[in-house]
């Protein structure tokens, strides 16, 4: 199949779920953390496993890319900092490197330690 | 009418799921089109997305022009899935030579570092620069 319908196909699973998580949590308590770091995990797992390159376009690059998202953070980010919450702005930003980082190394490291 | 409950129920599904697929095969097409020495497609993704998205969900707060149905096709579809978070930390990691693949030749802790800061003052900067335009437009 085409690459870029193969990422497509992912992205609409990945934009979905997101939709359909971010319903049912709450915003305040970090709908957006919540996917960028278990879309993160997701990622450095399926690019340390052996799998073929139309999985990692589908998955990796489709569903996870899509899953996950910067734009939204970064509007969050800069919300909180609007509305005074400047510490909580200066936190969300942090928390959300710093869980995605050890997300992907997490994950990686697991997919190694299995295949 | 059941079927009209249903199509109700189904309608802002269809929308995320068409953005969606708009959103990440134009990052993927993105990507593809610049270098790849350096993750230059999700810095430019993630700002040009930034950016719309805060042109977006301002101007609900300014003008409020847009539909409901725009808003879910476009921010939660289209430019929520163009941006990416997963792939800007895997790409850190990668630099910071922490996850496989290493980039061979470039590289190292500073350019990890240096990738973060490009990624969060486009995001950040992008909103901003929404929030300019969606003020100006309204």
């Amino acid at each position: 199949m085409n690459s870029v319908v193969l990422v497509g196909l992912g992205g609409v699973a990945g934009a979905l779920s997101r939709h359909l998580l971010g319903e049912r949590i709450d915003a305040r308590t970090g709908d957006t953390l919540a996917v960028n770091v278990l879309g993160s995990f997701a990622l450095g797992a399926v690019l340390a496993a052996p799998v073929g390159d139309a999985a990692v376009l589908a998955l990796g690059t489709g569903f996870c890319g899509a899953f996950t998202t910067f734009s939204t953070f970064a509007f969050e980010t800069v919300r909180l900092f609007e509305t005074g919450e400047r510490r909580r702005a200066l936190a969300n930003a942090a928390v959300n490197l710093a869980g995605a980082l050890a997300a992907v190394w997490v994950g990686s490291a697991l997919a190694a330690a299995v295949w | 009418m059941a079927d009209d409950h249903a199509l109700t129920r189904l309608e802002p599904l269809v929308l995320v799921a068409v953005g969606g697929f708009a959103g990440a095969a134009s990052r993927y097409a993105v990507a593809l089109a610049l270098p790849d020495a350096l993750p230059w497609g999700t810095l430019v993704a993630n700002g040009l997305g930034s950016f719309a998205l805060g042109v977006v969900l301002y101007e609900r707060h300014f003008a409020d022009a847009l539909s409901a149905e725009t808003r879910l096709v476009v921010g939660t579809g289209f430019l929520s899935s163009f941006t990416t978070y997963s792939t800007f930390a895997v790409e850190t990691a990668q630099l910071a030579g922490s996850a496989d693949p290493v980039p061979a030749g470039v590289g190292g802790p500073t350019l990890a570092a240096v990738n973060v800061a490009a990624n969060y003052a486009v995001g950040i900067g992008g909103v901003l620069c929404g929030r300019w335009l969606a003020r100006w437009l309204s």
